[in-house]
């Protein structure tokens, strides 16, 4: 294949990633998203969750957070609160997050503010152990 | 006339003084150093940020979103940033004479101008000047600045516009230009304003939108004006760093004239009191002889 995507992530920190890539698969907020050169131009919001790209052939994956992706003219940014590769993760942090996070969700209910908090955390967590574990 | 001690006690005192501002200096010079990294590479973020949503708003009615519409006059809040220490020349009293002047200057603009402000400095040098519009402080962001803090603020001040509490909000920060010069930049963060329109010719590509417009645009928007608020936060953040190194230089500088000067003058006087000494004898050997 020989055109290419430009894959472009910011989050408020720092430029994460500015790479050419052949295909991108993004989590967003409707579901998930396959992105092949020449898509046609979309603005779309992510929701926590893992976002793959293909590069040569190999496959990366990094976890994000609450953001946004724009595709224009075989560009593509995405616009992150944060982004963690997978050999950034702590897999132990990111365990026992989840075991935290779904003891909170027990006692919780639907109405509790804390619940969507939790809920939140308890996504980030998934998506991070499966990154590590996509790697 | 001081007596030799008393200068040389002078002299100590200038030094060890010196000694402080200097190392205060290569700490904000480290501190600096930081601060810019994290200032520039938080810039294209809202870079994209604002060139996505220039580009919604080209496509969207003015009062696609009521971050978007522009209300009457009543009132306005001011998002001021100061410092939290002192030692950092005109840094904290440049931008709040700014917000004073520009509250005196809007008195008549607006029902009132209330004023939330960052850093303990700039609370204490308005207190007694435009107290009663001081709405809330924040103290200790600048040490351990994120994303969150930001964000924090800046939904807080968007739910307060939303609820109509506000019909206006306005930035205020020393901008970082250079390590010795900052310049106090006014920013309007509310209603946002859609960018003048721009001559660039016209991608007329129409965009996809997942969910839907509206729907996007109420999640950017927010996020704009937070953007906005941890832009300002470490612009000032450097800025402060660099206003003190430079503070602190110049107090280096000035102490080290101060100890030359000194020295002269303890010389001086060392030699007045060895002539006279040597006088003495002289006189007296005269008078035995």
């Amino acid at each position: 294949m020989a055109e290419k995507l430009t894959l472009e992530m910011v989050t408020p920190y720092k430029k994460v990633l500015s790479v050419d890539v052949d295909e991108i698969t993004a989590p967003g907020t409707i579901g998930e998203l396959g992105i092949l050169p020449g898509h046609t131009p979309l603005l779309t919001t992510l929701k926590i969750g893992e976002l793959s790209y293909k590069q040569d052939g190999k496959i990366s994956h990094v976890a994000v957070n609450w953001g946004y992706l724009e595709v224009g003219d075989d560009k593509v940014t995405i616009l992150v609160d944060t982004a963690e590769k997978a050999d950034e993760i702590d897999l132990e942090r990111a365990r026992a997050a989840l075991s935290r996070a779904e003891d909170a969700l027990k006692t919780l209910t639907q109405e509790d503010a804390k619940f969507a908090v939790m809920e939140a955390a308890l996504q980030r967590a998934v998506a991070r152990i499966q990154v590590v574990n996509d790697r | 006339m001081p007596s030799l001690k008393d200068i040389k006690k002078r002299i100590s005192s200038v030094k060890s003084t010196q000694q402080i501002t200097k190392a205060m200096k290569m700490v904000s010079a480290a501190k600096l150093r930081r601060a810019q990294e994290a200032a520039v590479s938080a810039r294209p973020y809202a870079e994209k940020l604002q060139q996505v949503l220039t580009n919604l708003s080209r496509r969207e009615e003015a009062d696609a979103h009521p971050l978007l519409v522009q209300r009457g006059k009543g009132r306005a809040l001011m998002v001021l940033m100061t410092a939290d220490r002192g030692l950092c020349g005109g840094f904290t009293a440049n931008v709040s004479k700014a917000a004073e002047r520009f509250i005196r200057d809007n008195e008549q603009g607006f029902e009132a101008i209330d004023l939330l402000i960052t850093g303990r400095k700039g609370k204490e040098f308005l207190r007694s000047r435009v107290g009663e519009s001081i709405v809330k402080v924040h103290e200790n962001i600048g040490a351990h600045l994120n994303y969150k803090t930001a964000s924090m603020i800046g939904q807080e001040i968007v739910s307060s516009y939303e609820d109509e509490t506000y019909d206006a909000v306005y930035l205020l920060y020393n901008a970082f230009e250079s390590a010795i010069s900052q310049v106090v930049t006014l920013e309007q963060l509310l209603p946002i304003k859609a960018e003048a329109e721009q001559e660039v010719a016209e991608d007329t590509t129409d965009y996809l939108y997942e969910p839907d417009r509206r729907e996007v645009l109420s999640q950017i928007l927010p996020k704009m004006v937070e953007v906005q608020i941890f832009r300002g936060l470490l612009e000032s953040n450097a800025s402060e760093h660099g206003a003190r190194m430079a503070a602190m230089d110049s107090a280096s500088r000035n102490a080290a004239e101060m100890i030359d000067k000194l020295t002269l003058q303890y010389n001086r006087a060392r030699q007045a009191a060895i002539t006279k000494e040597l006088m003495e004898i002289i006189s007296g050997s005269e008078s035995v002889k």
